[in-house]
């Protein structure tokens, strides 16, 4: 304050003011305002979130008033004789499912093959194939998308539908395997292969009685991110997608702005648990792994600070 | 089982790169060779009778009539300028308010976490793991505009002095607004992880061994802090730059109107509109590409030098 302003009577308002200015910078405590801010943030975040699964649980067919609790919006999604049933809700929640299921064990396999081998290899041509790797995870999706639907059907003659809909999905998903993998191999190291080369095993036996089950976290856990991320996609989904392939994304992104009823709030809501439950899984399962490793932070923290 | 001498040296030499070939094989297939046959198509003609594109597969073969054509329409008025100096403008200004509104957050948890930095993590992170499609239906459903069931922004405002009419979230100026509101929700989440990281990272001494020097904590925040967390930043921009360009679902589903569409809408439309429009398309999704191709290699240029001083 200048002191021009300190000779005028501050009777009622000083203290007030006062009180304000200590509250948000008190040099001892934690800064209030930063606080206040990174609370709001996280209201914002996540009520929006918050309110479309209340909604889904809504008895009425409105979203923004709530008139109490029911689960006829979830009833809708299967049951042919409940009010408001919608028989393209089920085909595309099965379809996401099965598109994640089946990509799972293919990304997964891959992506552990291909962490491996870049981790082990150091011939020429490793260096190359470890920035190819990185590519998928930067590329725009409608890039990849685009590329996937104009080769799918001018080149390799793949009709669009669920098949086209599985490669898509198994090309993005493989890096993340990777860099889950890699990490691991990163932290294990090679001298339990090496030893247990040096006595007598083949590097095939190593990596079968060795080297797998010390990635057995990292592969599990690979796992369910592929079925989360591939759950969540929509772009490439949609793009290779001509018909009888719609998935709970697409669903939605045609839907919401026209034939909006809860049920598709209710449909929303299903994903979401899945991925955030398989994520979930996931975390846990490198957290336990990384107790026994002693390395001190907590999954979450090593997510954070992308040491996956 | 195995031969004494274990892992010979000719063995090991081939195993690790046959294990990770049908990776590579898988990669070269869909990824590499899709690329391809953008430029294969962009660069192709088109059946005289059906309008069916016809790729050009042989690079001597390239025509760049359609894809000239196409360029130009990208810088004329009337054209494609709107929607490419409207994305700009999106992703320019989203940027820097998931800037504004992300350090401070990412700052707050890294320094002052505490006890529960775990639980700040875990808030933050969660709407990484919402589907992003989830997380436009809900602003949806808070922004709807339909009389017999406006959106509970709107119920909530309309009780507030301020304002008396409802607010038509999709047209006029507004709906520019919440297009961003729309891109900075969506995409904030991936700005702010990679800038927690870079921010975690920092060294606590420095910033004490500043402090002990005589620097306020002001010019400690402008004079280290920020200088230390600059490739955060730039992580986390790049990051959600690249997406962001290529977006065409957030306008569609905030506003639907024609007056928010981005270039991402246009290549859309092209792609999926008809065979006639995929060479039109292809070459938008070319331009694209070389657009945010610097961004892309610089990018990735950061991140494997700091994969390999980690490895160090």
């Amino acid at each position: 304050m200048t002191t021009a302003e300190a000779t005028v009577p501050r009777a009622t308002a000083a203290p007030r003011v006062g009180w304000l200015r200590s509250f948000f910078s008190n040099p001892w405590g934690k800064p209030r305002f930063l606080s206040i801010w990174t609370w709001l943030y996280i209201i914002w975040t996540i009520a929006p979130v918050v309110i479309a699964v209340q909604f889904s649980f809504n008895s009425g067919r409105s979203r923004s008033t709530f008139q109490g609790f029911s689960l006829q919006w979830y009833e809708a999604i299967w049951n042919e004789a409940s009010q408001g049933f919608d028989d393209t809700l089920l085909p595309a929640l099965m379809q996401s499912l099965k598109l994640a299921l089946l990509t799972m064990p293919i990304a997964t396999a891959l992506g552990v093959g291909l962490a491996i081998g870049l981790a082990r290899w150091r011939g020429r041509g490793s260096g190359a194939a470890n920035f190819l790797m990185l590519f998928p995870l930067v590329t725009p999706e409608i890039v990849m998308g685009a590329s996937m639907f104009l080769i799918f059907s001018n080149l390799y003659h793949i009709r669009l539908g669920t098949t086209a809909q599985l490669f898509g999905h198994v090309t993005f998903s493989l890096s993340y395997v990777v860099i889950v993998t890699r990490g691991r191999l990163f932290a294990i190291g090679r001298d339990y292969e090496e030893a247990a080369m040096d006595l007598g095993a083949s590097p095939a036996g190593a990596l079968r009685r060795v080297l797998l089950p010390l990635l057995a976290p990292a592969i599990l856990s690979s796992f369910f991110i592929v079925f989360a991320i591939s759950i969540d996609d929509f772009v490439i989904s949609q793009f290779l997608c001509a018909q009888d392939c719609t998935t709970i994304p697409i669903k939605i992104y045609s839907a919401a702005r026209n034939a909006g009823n809860p049920s598709l709030n209710a449909l929303a809501t299903i994903m979401m648990l899945l991925s955030l439950v398989s994520i979930t899984v996931a975390v846990l399962i490198l957290r336990v792994f990384n107790k026994r490793q002693g390395t001190g932070r907590s999954a979450v923290e090593d997510f954070a600070r992308f040491e996956i | 089982m195995s031969t004494p001498a274990g892992g010979t040296v000719g063995q090991r030499r081939w195993y690790y790169p046959a294990l990770a070939t049908p990776g590579i094989v898988w990669l070269l297939l869909l990824f590499i060779m899709p690329f391809y046959a953008i430029a294969a198509v962009a660069f192709g003609t088109r059946d005289q009778i059906f309008a069916l594109p016809i790729p050009a597969w042989n690079p001597l073969e390239w025509q760049f009539e359609t894809f000239s054509e196409t360029a130009r329409e990208l810088f004329a008025s009337g054209g494609l300028q709107a929607q490419f100096t409207r994305t700009l403008l999106y992703v320019g200004t989203s940027v820097v308010l998931c800037l504004l509104v992300g350090y401070p957050v990412a700052y707050y948890i890294a320094r002052y976490g505490g006890r529960i930095k775990v639980l700040l993590l875990t808030l933050m992170i969660a709407p990484f793991w919402m589907s992003y499609l989830m997380r436009m239906l809900a602003w949806v459903n808070l922004l709807s505009v339909k009389p017999d069931d406006p959106g509970l922004v709107n119920r909530l405002l309309l009780l507030t002095p301020f304002v008396h009419d409802p607010i038509a979230w999709n047209s006029g100026t507004v709906s520019n607004m919440t297009v961003i509101l729309g891109l900075v929700y969506g995409y904030i989440p991936f700005f702010i992880l990679p800038l927690y990281a870079a921010l975690d990272r920092i060294d606590r001494s420095q910033l004490e061994a500043s402090r002990d020097m005589g620097a306020s904590p002001a010019s400690t925040f402008w004079r280290v802090t920020l200088p230390l967390s600059k490739q955060g930043i730039l992580a986390g921009a790049v990051i959600i730059t690249l997406p962001m360009f290529g977006d065409y679902y957030t306008p569609n589903l905030m506003t639907a109107s024609p007056e928010n569409t981005m270039i991402g809408n246009a290549i859309d439309l092209a792609l999926q509109g008809g065979q006639g429009t995929q060479p039109k398309g292809a070459g938008l999704t070319l331009l694209l590409s070389a657009f945010i191709g610097a961004l892309m290699i610089y990018y990735l240029v950061s991140v494997s030098r700091a994969a390999k001083e980690a490895q160090r």
